[in-house]
């Protein structure tokens, strides 16, 4: 019994965290309340559902010990006008007391998190601590960050809310265009902290990939007509595919290129496969999809045994035409150094060189030496992999560049 | 709820230009004002005197201190506000968008305590 009623708020806690915070939040306007009265709800549930047995709908019980805090919190601080918002809530209470299930506003939750009037460095914090109910600790060594001053971020962002009363609403069609584009950067965020850290542990049982991609298929349930929603699913499905195929049996770090595509999650293609034919359907293309499908022209390869360069150089062409990224512009050279030999490639990568991003971006290093490399010039191609391995935090990663830099002595290629 | 509209601008641009322009900028914050009184969200509004007839005063060790000019020297100075009536921030920043100020200079939004 008494592990029961823990199992059963830990699996409320990670099912419906986001859902509660969003219904309470949507109503109030307030981010931090809503929390203290979810964190104070599951304290009750804990002791009572021992007590008592586990309820026949543990949410909705969650619901209601969270919304009797809440309300009380807002009422204690209230003044005569904002006795309103208690009031309204006590009615909704009456009401949904006949409703089955909780709207989910977790839509409208994301759109404030990631709102143009909140600070762009938080709006993924903000996403992992409303949504996935990650503390605060854990979210600022994600981000290499202090705990104090992540909270103290975090914090100010929830007053924002509040204060300027940033609206819990879903934009519509003519804005959605701008508004969504920094809800799908947060979500890649999330998958790309996971993504980068080799580790990716964030607690015990939690990983930041496997959370991002529940965001990425959580944003595709909820807005199954955007084609860059399903874009950007099928770019964090096609990544999740190749996980565990970056290392060898040895723990070595394994480039794409030399990957072995029977170690791919073929399941996890197919299912990116399919939402990027139904994205690519609605006819509106986005950074989203271009990146996918040059993910796809990758996995391709377990089919054709070949990779299409031409296809992804094409692409890279798109993104770079579309977004600027110096990062496209570097992945677009290495495209064309496979199709026109390393000297193109290298001149491609020379025009990116002036963008001041790139001097500390260590793909930019590790693909220069590779060309350089290949192009003969032994004495420049270590240089540059002096810099890229001393960009490099992954010690796997780094050691691979340190082999590859001392292959170009041995063979002189 | 309701959100203050700071206008910022640069004054001396402002000033130097050709009394034509000069026209079609009073014409377009005419209309603007319009509009706003028309949607019901215009509570207040005006523009300032240059910021040259700034006075700041602080109160420093019990004393009154009366300095000459502006509070902050900065390329933009605070020329006109709007005190507006709006639902949430989203309305509040549409229509700081459609403000003439925006397309010259820039439009600080703040939500101000209901007291």
């Amino acid at each position: 019994m008494l592990r029961d009623a823990e199992a059963a708020v830990e699996t409320t806690l990670r099912r419906s965290y986001g859902k509660l915070i969003a219904f309470l939040t949507a109503r109030s306007g307030d981010v931090a309340g809503a929390e203290d009265a979810l964190s104070d709800a599951f304290a009750t549930a804990l002791v009572a559902w021992r007590a008592q047995g586990i309820p026949e709908n543990p949410e909705a019980w969650l619901l209601t010990a969270a919304r009797r805090k809440h309300i009380d919190t807002v009422r204690r601080q209230g003044t005569t006008k904002a006795a309103a918002a208690p009031l309204a809530l006590l009615a909704e209470e009456r009401s949904a007391a006949d409703e089955p299930s909780i709207p989910d506003n977790r839509l409208a939750l994301m759109f404030v998190c990631a709102h143009p009037a909140i600070d762009p460095a938080v709006r993924t914090p903000l996403m992992l601590q409303t949504i996935l109910g990650f503390d605060g600790a854990t979210i600022a060594s994600a981000f290499l960050t202090s705990p104090a001053a992540m909270s103290q971020r975090l914090v100010r962002a929830k007053a924002k809310i509040r204060g300027a009363r940033i609206p819990f609403r879903v934009p519509e069609t003519p804005e959605l265009g701008d508004r969504l584009p920094p809800v799908l950067n947060a979500i890649y965020a999330v998958f790309g902290a996971g993504w980068g850290d080799p580790a990716d542990a964030a607690t015990d049982s939690r990983s930041l990939a496997a959370e991002g991609l529940w965001l990425a298929r959580l944003l595709a349930a909820l807005l199954p007509e955007e084609p860059e929603v399903l874009g950007l699913l099928a770019l964090v499905l096609f990544a999740e595919s190749r996980r565990t195929a970056r290392r060898d049996t040895e723990g070595r770090y394994v480039p794409l290129a030399d990957q072995d595509p029977t170690g791919w999650d073929t399941a996890l293609i197919d299912e990116a496969e399919t939402h990027l034919l139904c994205a690519s359907r609605k006819g509106r293309v986005g950074r989203f999809q271009l990146e996918a499908a040059i993910q796809s022209a990758h996995a391709a390869r377990r089919r054709t045994e070949r990779v299409d360069w031409p296809a992804i150089w094409q692409l890279y062409d798109h993104l770079v035409a579309l977004t600027g990224s110096p990062v496209a512009a570097i992945n677009r050279a290495v495209a064309v150094a496979e199709i026109r030999g390393p000297a193109e490639g290298l001149s491609a990568l020379d025009a990116v060189a002036a963008d001041p991003r790139v001097s500390g971006y260590q793909p930019y290093w590790a693909a220069r030496a590779a060309l350089l490399g290949r192009a003969g010039d032994v004495a420049a191609a270590q240089a540059a992999y002096r810099h890229a391995i001393a960009l490099e935090i992954d010690p796997v990663v780094r050691s691979f560049l340190q082999q590859r830099s001392a292959g170009l002595t041995e063979t002189g290629l | 709820m309701q959100y203050m509209l700071l206008i910022y601008g640069n004054e001396s641009a402002m000033q130097s230009r050709p009394k034509e322009e000069m026209g079609q900028v009073m014409g377009a914050y005419q209309a603007y004002t319009e509009a706003m009184q028309q949607a019901g969200v215009f509570k207040e509004g005006a523009p300032l005197q240059p910021s040259a007839t700034a006075t700041t005063v602080r109160i420093a060790d019990g004393k009154a201190q009366v300095l000459d000019g502006p509070y902050a020297e900065t390329k933009e100075q605070l020329g006109g506000y709007y005190l507006i009536e709006a639902p949430d921030l989203d309305t509040a920043l549409a229509w700081a968008g459609r403000c003439p100020g925006a397309s010259h200079g820039v439009v600080e939004v703040r939500p101000v305590w209901a007291m």
